[in-house]
């Protein structure tokens, strides 16, 4: 069905219950139906619903609707000025087609593991709306993403924006990615923010993805960080980093192998925080 | 460059050696081919498959009956449904002595022995409602324990997959040549490796496809098939279903792709024929993605074992060779899953001087989807395992690799020459090829570059692989061991009235140009403009009998036939031309659509004035005059077995030793392969053979766990290149005519996947040699480079 | 909701009305509804790019779009653009460099070089690799489509096409 409204989705979810899927950018849902892995009786079309997709400035920061697609994202100015570590991100997300219809809120509600925007919301302490019959709750990123492929929303609910606060003056950003191929899933990834200074690292956010079930903040590495000279905190950082992460293994790498390239991407990351990447 | 004495090739307006862009990819631009998926018949029905999901199984029970009462759906069958209407076939061939095969159904028995094996079949109003119905079937499955391991299936505890064959091995063979064993003795240095080839898949992006509409009414069946060889799949559907010879023809239009996996007959296909003769009416079937990852044949699961001594001097004196391959449940028909292997102990190391050679194939069953030929059949493996012990071989003595190839590369004027395993070689130039590729490549200068780079902790690797390559195969490689496999081609020309040439040739066309190939060819014997010329292939009612293309064949004999057919043509014009211009048909030549003055180039008449001279006009011709403005001409190799050629490839890497990731900078190829009718699609037949080794270097491995599950099914899963991680590959020819022909072609579509796999292997341990690291699996992986770097 | 949906919206610049089931995604309706073969399913998971058509103007695969969505929508394929003249040098370009070999992948190659050149007109040959990266070509090796493409952008910046 084409929602025209969200009390039409509202109406959907709450008649079909486990038997209706939202039908978004539908570039991680329809590989799943194609190949015959879900089967639900119902698709809620939302890319009619209005004002789901707009891309506004909102106190200082940003409110992106649920519906932003990738390619908006990636070419849109107020992002590049306001959260450019999502701009950063864009570019790894598959290839321009998927991006043409892949959406900021549907890649959320997938919470993939090893997708990009998840550990970027957590990354910049985004704050996802979310709606249902009920009315709306705000529910920080960090308390967003549960487990594989789980999330906070419960049934009957909807993303319909996500709000990203004002950037803290002289934050930086960095965002690398470890795939096999270009715009495959990450085998790791990091998505970092920080301060810089006096040539010294302030509050930095590491947020790994392609490392667990969800995106993981490593605190513990980021605590090595903060505040030190760069170059001698590094390494202690990388110890660190053990504790945070115990990455299982896949097809790709074993969990030795993963945390050994999660340390690379730490270095590198921290570099190009202190490069003045951004 | 070669001199030969001036032939037809050399004809003025001679298209040979031209890069003429091919007249029949406009269509494939607009989104006007013609794929089996794209023709429509009336009453067309879908067929699909269901699967075992079990590598090993036997099947209890099958209950169709609630499947059969989905709506559109017009037939469910299992084996027994199928019983009798066609004979079942095994995958052996006489000349490969000893090989064992059990017989293959189209659906599965009473037991399956791999994942994706088909087991019933749905044929419905669309595949969508097949599939529904497909999962209405109820299968009472008793699991059996799965040996996926080659190692493991010929263990003396193993059980048989097939117990009346005895054991798992279902092939093996030896070969010891000169004085093996004193050589290792009095050697200054030997080196051994053990290399692990992963299994891994053709991938076509248009997958498995067959239409098959018979009609009962006239007893005909007519076959749409995304297939390599036409008169081969008729021959094989007459041996297996009651069928006349006149009543079965199959047609190949365009094809998506192919690269030797559409040349094997697979038993979800016969099946489609059958359900066509049950049913009365057209069945089309189109592998889908996830089950072409289990029902394709797979290729090049290899452990092999390498050892190789060399003196000091840097002079190899002996190879040893183990290689032990697993090939699936059963060998493939009708060309066996032996030849592989067959491939790799006879290929290795034949391009070197060497004459002491031993090596060991063994050949075994396992509960995995059957493997069989790829492009490039064993050569990606003989000529990695070749090449990666002569890097080491040359490190042992302290030699540059390229130097020690040189010292031991076969002379350029050494031939014919006879290698230890029996190939016989007419005349290669791997020593000029070699000179050639140093020299295109700056060899010295990317040295110089590399240990700069070095300096900053910069890895790069430099990797050369030299190679032979079997083509144009004569009766000997397939037909002696009783396979109707056709080592010979046809071709007819026709004048039209027109004055324009139609080509009917049974060698076949999958994108690399062989319709272009053939109308150069008649255009340049002919005398006529290209355009003029339209090729028909792929259409066992339309084209003479032929083998069709496989193993790098359709210039050396395809084109071979056409040069002759038109020989034969021009003669018979000029015979015609002759007796309408009163003048003798020595003194008449045939240039742009003219019949001239052979001496003076001056026209006479037009050739489409002939041709209704001879068609419409016989009133005006002297009685004793039978025009024949149509010739046909066959062509199969006769002198040596195999048309080998040679090459020379490199390869130009990054490695990020702290990921492992490597970055492809730069690809090289110089390749001899005889005469090249079109340098375009010749080279891009090369780059487009490399990349599929380079696929197999880095990334394409079918991963399986112990119990025969496929671990990686999907397209997001196995790793086929992209544009984005591969590099520009520059090409270079040399040219040594076979002089075994007249067009003095060689093939050259599997060069290009032969030597790719070894170039790299050897660039990333040419990278990592400062670290004392070494990667002999492929694919090399950044995990794997990373555990043979010791940082994980 | 139902098992059928109607749909009115563009192909090709002709308008086409149809009842299409919910599950029929934009290949199948393009192929069998509508006869336009020349758009192809290589893997319907979204990943090989043969299936990648125009919707509004913008790239997308085909086989992740359901028809029962594009009410209203323009939807251009391979045959349109060929039709239109809009790809005639690309198609010139690919011709005479044989960048295509069974044609299988070509139309979807087609539409998202279009889309490149439209978005970056002067792409490096990095860019090119990289913007084609999700569109899996099995013959060509992609350097002769990357040299087709990069010739055309050096045409259409020589023509002062570039806006």
């Amino acid at each position: 069905m084409r929602a025209r409204a969200l009390d039409d989705v509202f109406a959907a979810l709450a008649a079909e219950g486990e038997e209706a899927k939202i039908l978004a950018g539908g570039q991680s849902l329809v590989p799943a139906l194609n190949m015959r892995l879900l089967e639900p009786r119902l698709l809620i079309d939302i890319n009619g619903v209005p004002g789901l997709g707009a891309i506004a400035e909102h106190d200082g920061g940003l409110r992106i609707g649920a519906l932003a697609r990738h390619a908006e994202l990636g070419r849109s100015p107020l992002v590049a000025r306001l959260a450019p570590l999502i701009r950063q991100a864009i570019p790894h997300i598959a290839h321009p087609a998927i991006r043409n219809r892949g959406t900021f809120g549907g890649s959320l509600a997938q919470a993939d593991p090893a997708a990009e925007l998840p550990a970027c919301a957590v990354a910049l302490d985004a704050l996802i709306h979310v709606a249902s019959v009920r009315g709306e709750r705000r529910v920080a990123a960090h308390a967003f993403f549960k487990g594989l492929y789980e999330t906070a929303l419960a049934p009957g609910e909807i993303i319909t924006a996500i709000d990203i606060p004002k950037p803290a003056p002289g934050t930086r950003t960095a965002f690398l990615e470890l795939a096999r191929r270009r715009g495959d899933y990450a085998m790791i990834g990091l998505a970092a923010t920080a301060r810089i200074e006096d040539g010294a690292m302030r509050a930095p956010r590491l947020v790994f993805f392609g490392v667990g079930v969800k995106p993981v903040e490593a605190m513990a590495a980021a605590g090595a960080l903060d505040g030190g000279a760069l170059r001698d905190r590094i390494a202690a950082a990388r110890e660190a980093l053990g504790e945070d992460l115990d990455p299982p293994g896949d097809l790709q790498a074993d969990s030795a192998t993963k945390l050994h390239l999660a340390r690379v991407l730490l270095a590198r990351g921290v570099h190009a925080l202190a490069a003045g990447a951004a | 460059m070669t001199v030969r004495p001036l032939s037809f090739l050399d004809r003025p307006n001679s298209y040979i050696g031209r890069s003429v862009p091919r007249p029949n990819a406009e269509r494939l631009l607009q989104g006007r081919g013609t794929f089996v998926d794209d023709i429509r018949l009336p009453r067309l029905a879908h067929a699909a498959f269901l699967r075992s999901p079990y590598a090993h199984a036997r099947i209890r029970s099958i209950d169709t009956a609630a499947a059969a009462r989905q709506p559109g759906v017009a037939r469910v069958v299992t084996a027994k449904d199928l019983a009798g209407r066609y004979t079942p076939w095994v995958g052996v061939l006489t000349h490969l002595k000893g090989l064992k095969s059990a017989p293959q159904h189209p659906l599965a028995v009473e037991r399956a022995c791999w994942q994706g094996e088909p087991v019933a079949a749905v044929v419905a109003e669309s595949r969508a409602a097949a599939e529904d119905a497909l999962a209405q079937i109820a299968v009472d499955w008793e699991e059996l324990p799965a040996v996926a391991d080659a190692e493991a299936a010929l263990a003396p505890a193993a059980p048989a997959i097939h117990p009346a064959l005895g054991d798992n091995l279902a092939f093996t063979r030896s070969i010891e040549a000169g004085a093996v064993d004193d050589a290792f003795a009095r050697a200054d240095a030997v080196v051994e490796d053990h290399f692990t080839f992963a299994r891994h898949t053709g991938v076509c992006l248009e997958t498995r496809s067959i239409l098959a509409d018979f009609n009962p009414a006239d007893r005909q069946l007519t076959v749409h098939h995304s297939s390599q060889a036409p008169h081969m799949m008729k021959e094989i559907i007459l041996r297996h279903f009651p069928l006349a010879e006149t009543g079965v023809r199959v047609i190949c239009r365009d094809v998506g792709g192919s690269y030797g996996i559409k040349i094997h007959v697979y038993p979800d296909e016969m099946a489609v024929i059958a359900l066509s003769l049950l049913l009365g009416r057209p069945v089309k079937f189109v592998a889908d993605r996830l089950e072409s990852f289990v029902s394709d044949i797979h290729a090049r699961e290899h452990q092999v074992k390498a050892r190789m001594a060399v003196s000091k001097s840097g002079e190899i004196l002996a190879v040893a060779i183990d290689d032990l391959t697993g090939i699936g449940p059963y060998s493939t028909y009708p060309r066996t899953s032996a030849v592989e292997g067959n491939q790799v102990i006879n290929l290795t190391a034949s391009w070197y001087r060497c004459a002491n050679y031993r090596a060991r194939l063994r050949v075994a069953f396992q509960n995995k989807p059957p493997m069989s030929q790829y492009r490039a059949v064993g050569h990606p493996i003989a000529c990695a395992v070749t090449e990666a012990l002569v890097d080491r071989a040359a490190q042992a003595v302290g030699l540059d690799p390229a130097e020690l190839r040189r010292r031991n590369l076969i002379a350029d004027e050494a031939y014919p020459w006879t290698s230890p395993a029996g190939l016989r070689f007419e005349r290669l130039s791997h020593q000029r090829s070699l000179a050639r590729m140093l020299e295109l490549m700056d060899y010295a200068g990317l040295r110089r570059e590399q240990a700069a780079l070095r300096a900053r902790g910069i890895h790069r690797g430099i990797g050369l692989a030299s190679f032979v390559e079997i083509t144009n195969p004569g009766p000997a490689f397939y037909g002696v061991g009783g396979a109707p496999i056709s080592a010979q081609d046809g071709c007819t020309l026709r004048l039209d009235p027109g004055g324009s040439v139609m080509v009917a040739i049974s060698v076949t066309e999958q994108g690399q140009g062989t319709e272009t190939m053939v109308a150069q060819i008649a255009a340049s014997v002919l005398g006529v403009g290209i355009e003029r010329v339209r090729v028909v292939t792929g259409d066992t009612e339309r084209t003479p009998y032929g083998g069709g293309t496989w193993a790098s064949r359709g210039t050396g004999i395809g084109g071979e036939a056409a040069l002759q057919a038109a020989k034969a043509l021009r003669a018979n014009i000029l015979a015609l031309a002759g007796a309408i211009l009163q003048t003798a048909p020595a003194a008449l030549d045939i240039s742009n659509g003219w019949i001239v003055d052979a001496a003076s180039g001056a026209r006479r008449i037009g050739l489409d004035e002939v041709g209704r001279a001879g068609y419409f006009r016989g009133d005006t011709l002297p009685p004793d005059v039978q025009p024949e403005l149509v010739a046909t001409r066959h062509y199969q190799p006769r002198d040596y077995p195999f048309a080998f050629t040679n090459g020379v490839q490199a390869s130009w890497l990054e490695v990020d030793v702290e990921t492992g990731f490597v970055a492809l900078l730069k690809h090289w190829v110089v390749e001899d392969c005889g005469t090249v009718v079109n340098p375009l699609l010749v080279d891009e037949q090369i780059r487009g053979g490399v990349v599929q080794g380079l696929g197999a270097a880095l990334f394409e491995e079918c991963a399986y766990d112990a119990q025969g599950q496929l671990l990686n099914g999907t397209l997001a899963d196995y790793l086929v290149p992209m544009a984005g991680e591969m590099p520009d590959i520059a090409v270079a020819h040399l040219i040594t005519p076979t002089a075994t022909s007249e067009l003095g072609a060689k093939g050259v579509g599997e060069a290009g996947t032969a030597g790719a796999p070894a170039a790299v292997m050897n660039a990333i341990n040419d990278a990592v040699a400062p670290f004392g690291a070494r990667v002999t699996t492929q694919p090399a992986t950044p995990q794997r480079i990373l555990r043979a770097l010791g940082r994980v | 909701m139902s098992e059928a949906v109607d749909i009115r919206l563009t192909v090709n610049g002709e308008a086409v009305a149809r009842r299409v089931p919910a599950r029929q995604n934009l290949v199948d309706f393009l192929r069998e509804e509508l006869g336009l073969t020349g758009t192809r399913a290589g893997c319907e998971h979204g990943v090989c790019g043969a299936c990648t058509v125009r919707v509004d103007g913008a790239a997308v695969r085909a086989c992740l779009v359901f028809a029962a969505q594009l009410d209203g929508a323009r939807v251009e394929t391979i045959e349109g653009l060929s039709e239109s003249g809009e790809i005639v040098d690309l198609q010139a370009a690919f011709h005479a460099r044989n960048a295509l070999q069974c044609g299988f992948c070509t139309a979807g190659i087609l539409v998202a070089a279009a889309e490149l050149l439209r978005d970056m007109p002067r792409p490096s040959r990095a860019d090119i690799r990289d913007h084609l990266s999700g569109n899996y070509c099995r013959c060509t090796g992609y350097h002769a489509i990357v040299d087709a493409v990069e010739t055309v952008a050096r045409q259409r910046g020589a023509a002062g096409n570039t806006p």
